[in-house]
Formats: structure tokens, sequence, C-alpha cells
């Protein structure tokens, strides 16, 4: 701790604000000092500590002075901790709070956690060696002590006072936030234990509920994200979002289909998607639950889960036992062909290739070699040649 | 004197109500629904007035995503579970974890042929936030985890396995029990792992170890090195740090999703 000096906690010319972490106590090696709480800043050239209740008390390390640090996970009862371990005070230091230390490390407790981030930061800055490129501007303090008044440089002034409104503004708008969230989740809770009765009502018949009125409790359980009491899915299947959906969907992946040999994994088909829209994003869930009503809905597509839980969209024109026997030439040809190769070879995905030639196995016409070096598949010559 | 079909309708269905819920105050389900409908509509305006207030906070702080999360799950509430509920209309929340699901299937995706299918939250986290650009909204690995929950989903075989104090992500349907993952936490503290390694620590047989390693050995997710002193060593590509620094290739991106 004896590394540290007083600073006024402003930011030099040249020197930027990188990440910081409110909640931080700091120790001198094993032992605990008086620095119990306070916010701690990292910049591009030094590590800053202020006080949370008295601002003026504000201390600094300068990156350099640090050899390297190290991760201590949290504990029972402990926070996460980083060790910043330190090069030997310079003789013409500036004063700080110590004038000697046994330890030539510190430790920097996050109570209020934020640690991996600050981690993460002080690593990178640490690598990029910034205060070494960067020149700051004259320290702007002609008198050392900090709580004697400040002389400030023009423009100084008005990022310091930046700074220390931007922080009150943050810490009123997380609190005012909190608040309100927990007033909001309290309205929340009213209408999950509402749907439940609601619920319950139906299951027991208690009063006649048309089919009209089904779906539009299933449509307000999925505006509030309720899970279905009754089929526990967080959708309540059939809800008419869902089969507009299914219809855009039909439309929207024709072509991407006809492209793609007429098959495309469900992850595929979310992502391009969801690339396409930009805005107003679907949900995994909203994807499976329309791709459900594909087929009910006579649409040309329609959803397949494979017997490995994968599952795809086809083309209803797409005939999979089809393109297996097309598969078996390939295989032929080759004489075996592990997932990968048949691919690389037929231009479609991993995924894909290989529950093609799963589904080849399952109907017989293809055999496996499974070794440490993967799976191979042969043409099934039991069937073939007996 | 014929009274008209509507009025007898309607009282005996009255009478019918009434012998059902001899109870005073039982409400139907009809008049619950009607309730629900009038509060539904008063949430929205609620949950708008926060939006106004708050959203950015939201967006910009993942700590507070945090906690945002944890009081959804409390009351028994997904905010995520579709694009079309209120919480992501207005808070945004849904296309924040959709786009990233997005890009952790892209980042698998690319880094599969390598891992196997296998990655540490770390890299993926760290891959995520190159994919994002300098000036995106900070992501935390809370964010991640709660957007890989959300693919599982889709049948791809998402899944998060524990691992020494973080986690490894999933990404192919392979199947993985309890003994796949509990070898794969073995090694995770040195990268590797040994046939007597894990029949000391696990007093596992021989058999059930190979056996073990030798699923992941197919799957690509374990790499054999018989040339280590002793026995061979089974290594996790997924845990090389070394990889943490290298770029997805331009051949690796094109693997990934067009």
């Amino acid at each position: 701790m004896d590394r540290f000096v007083w600073t006024s906690g402003l930011l030099e010319l040249g020197e930027t604000l990188v990440v910081q972490q409110r909640g931080v106590r700091l120790s001198d090696g094993e032992e605990k000092v008086k620095f119990d709480s306070g916010v701690l800043l990292l910049s591009t050239h030094r590590l800053i500590w202020r006080d949370q209740k008295n601002h003026e008390c504000c201390i600094a390390i300068p990156l350099s002075q640090i050899v390297f640090i190290e991760e201590q996970a949290a504990g029972i009862g402990k926070s996460a901790k980083i060790v910043v371990h330190l090069h030997p005070a310079s003789s013409n230091k500036e004063p700080g709070p110590f004038q000697s230390s046994k330890y030539s490390y510190i430790k920097l407790s996050f109570k209020e956690h934020g640690q991996i981030e600050f981690y993460r930061r002080l690593s990178e800055e640490m690598t990029q060696r910034r205060w070494e490129t960067m020149p700051t501007g004259q320290t702007i303090q002609v008198n050392k002590d900090p709580r004697a008044g400040r002389i400030r440089a023009v423009g100084i002034v008005g990022i310091e006072r930046k700074l220390e409104e931007k922080r009150k503004e943050t810490d009123k708008n997380i609190s005012e936030a909190f608040e309100d969230l927990s007033k909001l989740m309290e309205k929340a809770k009213e209408m999950v234990e509402l749907s439940k009765s609601i619920a319950n009502k139906i299951k027991e018949k208690q009063g006649d509920i048309t089919e009209d009125e089904t779906i539009r409790f299933k449509s307000y359980l999925l505006s509030m994200g309720i899970a279905n009491p009754v089929t526990r899915e967080t959708y309540g299947s059939g809800t008419h979002y869902h089969m507009q959906l299914a219809k855009q969907l039909a439309g929207i992946l024709q072509t991407p289909l006809e492209e793609r040999g007429g098959i495309m994994s469900l992850t595929e088909v979310y992502c391009l998607v969801n690339r396409a829209r930009g805005l107003e994003l679907l949900s995994p869930e909203d994807l499976v639950n329309a791709c459900k009503m594909l087929e009910s809905l006579k649409l040309p597509l329609r959803l397949r889960i494979f017997d490995s839980g994968v599952m795809v969209i086809e083309l209803q024109s797409h005939n999979e036992e089809e393109m297996v026997a097309s598969a078996l030439e390939t295989v032929s040809e080759k004489g075996s062909l592990t997932a990968d190769e048949f691919a690389k070879l037929v231009g479609m995905s991993v995924l894909l290739a290989k529950e093609r030639l799963l589904l080849a196995e399952k109907m017989g016409h293809l055999c496996r070699d499974d070794s440490v070096e993967g799976l191979r598949f042969y043409p099934n010559l039991f069937m073939t040649q007996s | 004197m014929h009274r008209r079909g509507v009025g007898a309708g309607a009282v005996a269905k009255k009478k019918l109500a009434e012998a059902k819920y001899k109870e005073r105050g039982t409400v139907l389900a009809e008049d619950q629904l009607a309730q629900m409908s009038k509060q539904l509509d008063m949430f929205k305006t609620n949950l708008e007035e926060f939006a106004s207030k708050h959203k950015q906070e939201i967006r910009k702080n993942p700590a507070f995503r945090v906690q945002f999360q944890d009081m959804c799950a409390t009351i028994g509430v997904d905010p995520l579970a579709s694009g079309k509920g209120f919480w992501s209309e207005m808070l945004g929340v849904g296309d924040f974890y959709y786009e990233l699901g997005v890009q952790i299937i892209e980042v698998c995706l690319a880094l599969k042929h390598r891992n196997g299918g296998l990655i540490t939250l770390e890299e993926l986290h760290q891959q995520v936030l190159k994919g994002r650009g300098k000036f995106a909204q900070d992501v935390s690995q809370d964010d991640l985890l709660r957007a890989i929950k959300k693919l599982k989903v889709l049948g791809n075989g998402f899944g998060i396995i524990p691992v020494g104090g973080t986690y490894l992500i999933q990404s192919v349907p392979a199947e993985l029990n309890m003994d796949h993952t509990v070898v794969l936490q073995l090694a995770e503290k040195k990268g590797y792992v040994t046939v007597s390694e894990i029949r000391s620590s696990l007093k596992w047989e021989t058999e059930r170890a190979k056996q073990v390693l030798e699923h992941l050995l197919k799957e690509g997710m374990a790499w054999l090195d018989t040339q280590a002193a002793g026995e061979p060593q089974y290594w996790l590509p997924a845990l090389f740090t070394e990889l943490y620094s290298q770029e997805i290739t331009p051949e690796e991106a094109k693997e990934a999703l067009p």
C-alpha cells in the first residue's frame, strides 16, 4: 500500500476512464486497511480508488507499477478478489497514505461483484500499456494536498464535473430503476396468480369457456410470458400470432430451402430469419411453435424431428428418403465416407449430412464403422450381396 | 302468454350457475378472463411507463439485467419466451438476447471443427465480443448463458456443462451423459486427462474410463497425445488457452452460416 499516492481523482489530459466499480475494498497484502468501501476506477494510466463516504479521500497508483495480476475466486462469505503485485515504490514518489509496507502486493475485494469485467479490462490495459504511448498533460495539481483547495486548469473542470454528475446520475437512476422494477414485478405477480386461477377453473370446468376465449387466454399468457399452467409451454400453442408467423415463414423460406437442397436445420432458419428481420426478432420458442403449425396449416414446408432431436424444416416436395438413395450412390462411389467428407462433397452442413447418413443406416442401406478415428459409413453389403 | 326464448334461456343459465356455485363470492372463469383482460391493459401501461424511464438501464447495465431476469423468474414470468411478449416489445430485452443467440450460434459453428462442439464460456464470450465490435452494447457471461438456455429449444444440442468454476458450452447434438461430464470436469484443471487419473480420482475401472474417453475422441471433443511421457493424454481443445487469441479464419467463417 505504500505505492499509492494522494490524488484529486481528476483525470489528466490524455488519460481516459476505462471502467469503474463500486463497493471495492483495498487490502495491504493480507492486512485490512481503512480503505473499506470505495469506487475503483481504471484509467489508461492509473488505478484510482475513491472513498464512497468521503469523496475527498482519493488515492491512485500508476499502472506502470503493476508487475502482474491474479484472480482469486469468491468463497463462502468472501468476495472475489484481484491480487495486484507491484514494483517497489520509487524514491521520489509523491506522498501517499502509507510510508511503508511489508507487502509487495495489494488485494482488491469486489464486495458488489464486477470482478470479472474489471479483471478483463485491467488485463487489457496491462497488455496495451497505453500509458506509454499516450502522453498526459501536466498534472494540474500544484498543491499536493488534495484537502486544501484544488487548483484547476480550464477544461479539466468540465471533465471532472461531468464525471461526478454522471456518477451521481447513474447511482440515482439505478436505485430509482430498482424501485420501479419492484413495483412492476408486484403487478406482474398478480397477473400470474390470476392466470393460475383461471387455468384451474378451466380444468375443473367452473364456467363454460368458449374456444375463442381459450385462444384469448393463451394470447394473454403469451404477452406476459407466463407458462401455460395446463401444458407447461410458454406459448399456449395455436395463438393467432404463431399462425401468422407460420405463413410468413413459408414465404420467406421457400427460396433459401430450394437453394440448400430442400432442407435446413432449425438453427440455420433461426439465424437466417432474424438476420433478415434486423428488429423485432423471433424468440427460439416463437420459431418452434410457428413451425409446429406448418403442417396443419397445409403450408408447403414442414417441421421434421430426427431421432437425435435435431429439428429441420423441409420443403413438402423434399423427400429425405429419396435423398438417401443418392447418398448411397455417393458413398458407394467413394467406398466409404464420414459425415464431414460427405458434407464437403455434397455441399451441405455437417449436421444434416450426418442425419442423412444415419437415416440411410436406419433404412439398412449403410453400415457404420465406429472407431476412435470417427464414424465412417460403408454401403451395407450384407443387404446387397447375400 | 308465450315468453321469448331469450329471457327463459338466460334465467335458466343463471339458475344453473347459481346451483353450481353455492358458495358466495365464487367467480366464474369467464369473469376472471374479463378481469384479466382489463388488468393486462393496465399492466401494459405500467410497463410502457417503466420502459420510457428505464429502458436504457436494461440495455446498458448487465447487473440490472441480471436483477430483472431473477425477479421475473421468481414470480414465474419468462420475458424471453416470445418476441411478441410485452417485455420483449417494450423493453427490447427480446431483441438483445435473440440477436445474441444468433451470434453464439455463428461462433460455435465456426469453431466446431477445432473443438468438436465444446467451448468454454470465456472463449465464447471473447469471440462474441470481438464479433460485436467496439460500439456494441456490453454483453456479460450471464447474458450469454441466458441466451444459450433459450437456444436449447431449437434442437441443436445446446447444453451448458459446469466445470471447475466456469462452464463448457456444448453446441452439437452429441450425447454427453454424467460420466462424460464428470471426466470433462476432471480434465478442466490441466486441459487434459489420463486413464490413470480417472481411475484414481473417480475410482472407475479402466474399461469405463476408456469408453468415456473414446466417445469424446469420436465426437472430436478430445485429441489423443500418444507421445506424452508415461501414458497417453487426452486433451480437450476447448480448453486450449492459446486458441483464445486466434482469430476465426475466413474459411472458418465461411463454414458458418451464410
